[in-house]
């Protein structure tokens, strides 16, 4: 076996254990992001879509309110389309909203269709739910218009 | 504002088959490699000794997808190439020798690498939740604090090279210290969930430090003492260092408090100065770590020094499997397993493994964050710093950064008792990573309808006092 053959065959195996190094870290890579962050430059007039198995065809019959629409706080302007499923208010990934607001719960509060009519029901949140002055304690029917205060941010219905 | 979409979970069982491929594939090509340059040609039982490492880790990786779909991907493949590469570098230090095959340590680290990945398995396959083993904890305290003194018990225990660690039955020796660490990890994790709130929030501020309650200090100075009485009756730097450093690790990990490691390091420095001045082996190994090319300390530092001068030949890219002299360095296929790895793969190669052992350690540590119980966070923390910590200390001991002290490297090192104990470790960080992967079960079924606000005229007939109107309880999973 010749020297030259042999210090090719050495440099292949160092490459190959670095290829295993790199290959595990690659796939780190892709691992470590369990979840996908879109940033939005311009929170105005941006649309926050519902989740895909809500489509907001099943939009409900009568007067009831079609969209939230966030009017204060960090998120102004972001709208959400009201079908039958519930809206759940929070910091949490796995909210509808998910509000960016040092004052909010993880879960704060959640908006849901009962009858017709949008309750708003605060869940065991540290800073509260308000409507105007008053705390929300029990869940409590939402007209369209009525301004709804979570930390920072302030939510309305619209119809 | 940031909107934020959960990726789906996968299981990644097929990435972790390939780079199963590979790290096998690198145990294959690094002993083809040795022949080549010792005999001119290939091994014959390249494929045997390949293939039955290969069935090896098949059997680990088919278990994972029975019994924990979910578990690290990378974990298994890492564990495989270090215990192949090992596997090889102790071979050529067999052939080095000229150890006969039956009687070569290579032939009983395959034996042990099997009966390792037969321990990893069955801790997966019956380990169904690593939660159980909490309920284990004070039984886990007495079976660890008798494991790490089994060998000062007289005929049990042996003393080989002035350390007490082994226990021996006939023929047959054992380091039970090295399970002790396994055991003694239990205990801490399931002692300090419980404990830790009283260790972190009481106490008084005193310029940066919140400093403990005296009292809560007892755990801590036991501990302390415990390593003390193992550095003084086995002349063990190593499991005692190993010991105390495992428990003021989780101290903090469970406590977010740096005043435990500030204390944790006084006390050390304190008792390493102490033995130090006591013990002359403690003074022996200070003094070759200082001075090793001092002729006083000639014969003793010989073994650090031909280390130092393998590793130097080795440089950049290494001397080559089988082309460089490792043999030399006494012990070269236990203690100094990674000063033979620095002279025949060079510091490329070196640095390969290291980032390997990193990796490992990392994917610990990532489990630990990911793991939604506070025993299995502790717990596979411990693991993954006792590993981190036994690395630090045969290289820094190696590498003369820190004094030599008689650790092994993990899956590397010729001997049963650490590879087993290691592979151990691997089964229990594959059960707790399959816990933190797992997706969450679904809760959608739990959004109970709200009550109106009013409450309907029936509901007077649950019985049920409500002054608020029947409020209904949320249920906030």
């Amino acid at each position: 076996m010749s020297e030259l053959t042999l210090t090719l065959l050495r440099l292949g195996f160092l490459a190959l254990l670095w290829i295993l190094v790199l290959s595990v870290v690659a796939v780190l890579r892709r691992d470590l992001f369990g979840t996908q962050v879109t940033r939005r430059k311009t929170p105005e007039a941006s649309v926050l879509r519902p989740a895909r198995r809500r489509p907001p065809a099943s939009a409900p019959p009568g007067n009831a309110a079609r969209t939230l629409v966030v009017t204060e706080g960090s998120l102004r302007g972001t709208t959400i389309s009201l079908g039958q499923a519930p809206i759940l208010i929070g910091r949490a990934p796995e909210c509808t909203l998910v509000l960016d607001d040092d004052y909010a719960s993880g879960r704060h509060a959640r908006f849901s269709l009962q009858a017709g009519v949008w309750m708003l029901e605060d869940l065991g949140s540290t800073n509260g739910t308000f409507l105007g002055r008053t705390r929300v304690e029990n869940p409590t029917a939402i007209e369209p218009g009525t301004p709804v205060r979570i930390g920072r941010t302030v939510l309305e219905l619209r119809r | 504002m940031a909107l934020v979409t959960p990726s789906p979970i996968r299981t990644r069982r097929n990435v972790e088959l390939i780079l199963l491929v590979l790290a096998v594939g690198i145990a294959v090509s690094a002993y083809g490699y040795l022949g080549l340059a010792t005999e001119g040609r290939l091994p014959g039982d390249m494929v045997t000794y390949g293939g039955l490492l290969a069935v090896f880790a098949l059997v680990a990786h088919a278990v994972l997808r029975l019994r924990a779909r979910y578990a690290d991907p990378v974990i298994l493949p890492i564990a495989t190439a270090i215990n192949g590469l090992g596997l090889v570098v102790i071979h050529r230090l067999d052939l080095a020798e000229k150890r006969p095959i039956m009687e070569s340590f290579a032939m009983r680290q395959m034996i042990w690498t099997g009966l390792g990945i037969g321990a990893c398995v069955a801790v997966i396959w019956f380990v169904r939740d690593h939660r159980g083993l909490a309920r284990y904890t004070y039984t886990a305290m007495a079976v660890g604090l008798a494991l790490l003194l089994l060998p000062l018990v007289p005929f049990l225990g042996r003393q080989i090279y002035g350390a007490r660690i082994w226990i021996g039955i006939g023929p047959l020796s054992f380091q039970p210290g090295e399970l002790a660490k396994i055991v003694l990890a239990v205990f801490f994790a399931g002692y300090l969930v419980t404990a830790r709130d009283s260790l972190s929030l009481v106490g008084r501020k005193i310029l940066f430090l919140q400093l403990p309650r005296a009292r809560d200090l007892g755990p801590l100075l036991v501990s302390w003492v415990i390593s003390l009485l193992v550095l003084v009756f086995e002349r063990d730097l190593g499991s005692s260092l190993l010991f105390f450093g495992l428990f003021i690790a989780l101290l903090y990990v469970a406590t977010e408090r740096t005043s435990w490691i500030v204390i944790g390091l006084l006390l050390f420095s304190g008792g390493a100065f102490t033995a130090w001045t006591l013990f002359s082996h403690v003074q022996l190994r200070v003094a070759i770590w200082l001075h090793p090319f001092d002729p006083a300390n000639s014969d003793n530092a010989y073994q650090l020094i031909q280390g130092l001068y393998g590793m130097a030949s080795g440089g950049l890219l290494g001397t080559g499997l089988g082309q460089g002299r490792p043999d030399i360095v006494p012990f070269a296929e236990s203690d100094f397993i990674a000063a033979a790895i620095g002279e025949e793969l060079g510091l490329t190669g070196f640095f390969a493994l290291l980032l390997l052992y990193a990796l490992l350690v990392e994917r610990g540590l990532r489990t630990a964050i990911g793991v939604r119980d506070g025993f299995g966070k502790l717990f596979a923390a411990g693991l993954a710093f006792s590993m981190a910590l036994q690395i630090f200390v045969v290289v820094g001991g190696v590498t003369r950064v820190i004094p030599l002290t008689g650790l092994t490297m993990p899956f590397l090192a010729s001997g049963g008792s650490s590879l087993l104990s290691n592979w151990i470790i691997v089964g229990l960080l594959l059960r707790i990573s399959d816990a933190a992967r797992r997706p969450a079960p679904d809760t959608s079924a739990l959004n109970l309808p709200i009550a109106p606000s009013a409450p309907p005229s029936s509901s007077g007939s649950s019985g049920r006092v409500t002054p608020s109107g029947g409020t209904p309880t949320e249920v906030t999973p």
